[in-house]
């Protein structure tokens, strides 16, 4: 049986700071983060090693791999531990990674409540801007972009995750996870003018769906930063690891819509437990994924054939519907529990209406698909001004679509439906989501910071001053729930009574 | 490279005579079109003024 789908997303944003005489993007990022967790909690002042709350590395191993054998070390991605990294109350992460400020969301339940953490992020990098704004002389300032590239060859990664069963074969999860990244981008595209894959000039594709499809060039493997694979093989489950492992994506694009966010997440949730439980149809294996996954970017037209090994081909749009149907044979036999509870009729029959409308006409689809949308504006400015498609002003509109300030943001602008009210978004920036462990580390930061020496995805270790740190297992991902602990939180009044009632053993 | 091509002017003449023929669709298009005239006005007053600089001051690190 499939185990429940905890999603989370990590966004690596873009940064600029204007102004700057020699501006460099690592001290920009953590300036910009600092500001945030000084403005956010004026009583603790940020030094660096103390005042925030910091992540604790102890269990981070990026460079295990899912179809196993002893990772090379060479190939194992770097950790920087000086830099800012810091745990919010609301159980996100908000870090310097590279040379970018990143924010990785709590776990949460299902897609709508991932759509609300991934708004209150960017809500948390709005202000980030703001605080910085304050401490940067007169005439600078920092500026955050949700996109994946720059337009020259350098992408940076939003990268999804979703909870598995250990038991189920990767060679499974590579075919199903392939069939769907490289056709589910005609609905989660965020767009991009010109390509920037090896080999070719910036003109040789006009427009595309996705920003990431340049940056692809391996089918499956470990590599985040260079030789990236449609299907990354990261074997690091931040949970029980006999239980458990955790399907890091790294194909896809950061998507300014809500309804895109929520289709990437929702639909891929319900492909991966249908593979989980070997519900899936037929087996669709591409003769060349990496090339079907640039094409399908490419193709506006959505028609393009893909060749299969078997010599047949089909079309993205093609692929999806079979996927569809799939899931909803899956989730009528089975049920939803696996797949999110009841945003999942949501997923699919959204699924459903945009790939009808993708089918009849993708223009429809401009208030709720990124590529579309900015194509819309594109075009129309276009035409207004009798651009051609090489023309800065529509590169700068391009990466300005993704700009974070809401004064200055064109997505902002185009008319892109939401699924979560602002209320909602605002009340996520600090406080947890309720129904998974982000629950218990929210909690733990909002009542006993102080206390808490250090944190990461499955522990929290405590410093009470009885001269030992105390480490709180949280290996399972759907428990310290509200329903497990709120009561707990709501008795203790200090972090030595949380300790006492939890039994935890000296770390 | 841009003024070149700003010789080569849509055929608004074309359109019009298709809302002419279908008033019926006419009404909610002007509508869109109208939305998207202010949205436009909006972008040429947002937009980068220097979007040249801009695009090529756009450089990031690659990530990851």
């Amino acid at each position: 049986m499939a185990v429940p789908k905890t999603v989370g997303l990590e966004t690596e944003y873009g940064i600029v700071h204007r102004g700057a005489s020699e501006p460099n993007p690592i001290s920009a990022s953590s300036l910009l983060i600092n500001a945030y967790l000084i403005a956010a909690q004026p009583s603790s002042p940020v030094t660096p090693g103390r005042g925030a709350v910091n992540w604790d590395f102890t269990e981070e191993r990026p460079g295990h791999d899912a179809r196993g054998g002893a990772p090379a070390d060479a190939l194992a991605p770097e950790i920087e531990t000086h830099l800012v990294n810091a745990v919010l109350t609301n159980g996100a992460r908000y870090y310097v990674d590279h040379a970018h400020p990143e924010l990785s969301t709590p776990e949460c339940a299902d897609a709508r409540s991932l759509v609300v953490y991934d708004r209150a992020a960017e809500l948390i990098a709005v202000r980030s801007m703001s605080a910085a704004r304050l401490l940067l002389p007169e005439g600078e300032e920092i500026v955050v972009y949700k996109n994946n590239s720059d337009g020259k060859g350098n992408s940076y990664g939003c990268h999804e995750n979703y909870l598995m069963s250990r038991a189920v074969p990767f060679s499974r999860i590579v075919a199903n996870a392939t069939a769907h990244f490289v056709t589910r981008q005609i609905f989660c595209g965020a767009g991009k003018i010109g390509t920037e894959a090896a080999g070719m000039r910036v003109d040789d594709a006009g427009y595309q769906l996705s920003q990431r499809a340049d940056f692809i060039e391996e089918e499956v493997g470990l590599e985040t930063t260079l030789k990236r694979p449609i299907v990354n093989t990261r074997d690091e489950p931040h949970a029980d690891a006999a239980k458990y492992r955790r399907l890091h994506v790294i194909v896809g694009d950061a998507n300014m819509s809500q309804v895109a966010t929520f289709l990437k997440v929702g639909t891929t949730a319900v492909v991966m437990a249908l593979t989980e439980d070997a519900a899936a149809g037929r087996e669709l294996r591409f003769a060349s994924p990496v090339a079907a996954l640039r094409q399908v970017s490419r193709d506006l037209s959505l028609r393009a054939p893909l060749e299969l090994e078997d010599g047949s081909t089909i079309t993205a749009l093609e692929v999806q519907w079979e996927l569809l149907a799939a899931a909803r044979a899956y989730v009528d036999a089975r049920g939803s529990d696996a797949v999110g509870g009841e945003a999942t009729q949501t997923v699919l029959s959204r699924w459903e209406t945009v790939l009808e409308n993708l089918q009849q006409d993708p223009s429809k689809l401009a208030g709720q698909i990124d590529w579309i949308a900015k194509l819309r504006l594109l075009e129309a400015f276009r035409e207004r001004h009798s651009l051609a498609w090489s023309d800065a002003r529509l590169r700068a509109l391009d990466i300005q679509y993704h700009d974070l300030r809401p004064d200055k943001s064109l997505a902002a602008r185009a008319g892109l439906e939401t699924l979560v009210d602002e209320a909602e978004a605002l009340r996520a920036v600090s406080e947890p989501p309720h129904d998974t462990r982000a629950f218990f580390r929210g909690r733990c930061l909002q009542k006993f910071a102080a206390e808490v020496a250090a944190a990461n995805w499955d522990s929290i270790v405590f410093d009470v001053g009885e001269g030992s740190l105390r480490r709180v297992s949280m290996a399972e991902p759907n428990r310290g729930t509200v329903d497990h602990v709120g009561a707990m939180f709501e008795d203790c009044d200090s972090a030595v009574e949380l300790l006492r009632r939890l039994g935890s053993a000296d770390a | 490279m841009a003024e070149r091509e700003q010789i080569r002017k849509p055929a608004p003449a074309s359109r019009e005579r298709a809302v002419e023929d279908a008033p019926a669709v006419s009404e909610r298009s002007s509508e869109i079109d109208d939305q998207l005239d202010d949205l436009l006005d909006e972008i040429d007053e947002v937009l980068e003024s220097n979007a040249e600089d801009f695009v090529k001051s756009y450089i990031q690190k690659g990530g990851e």
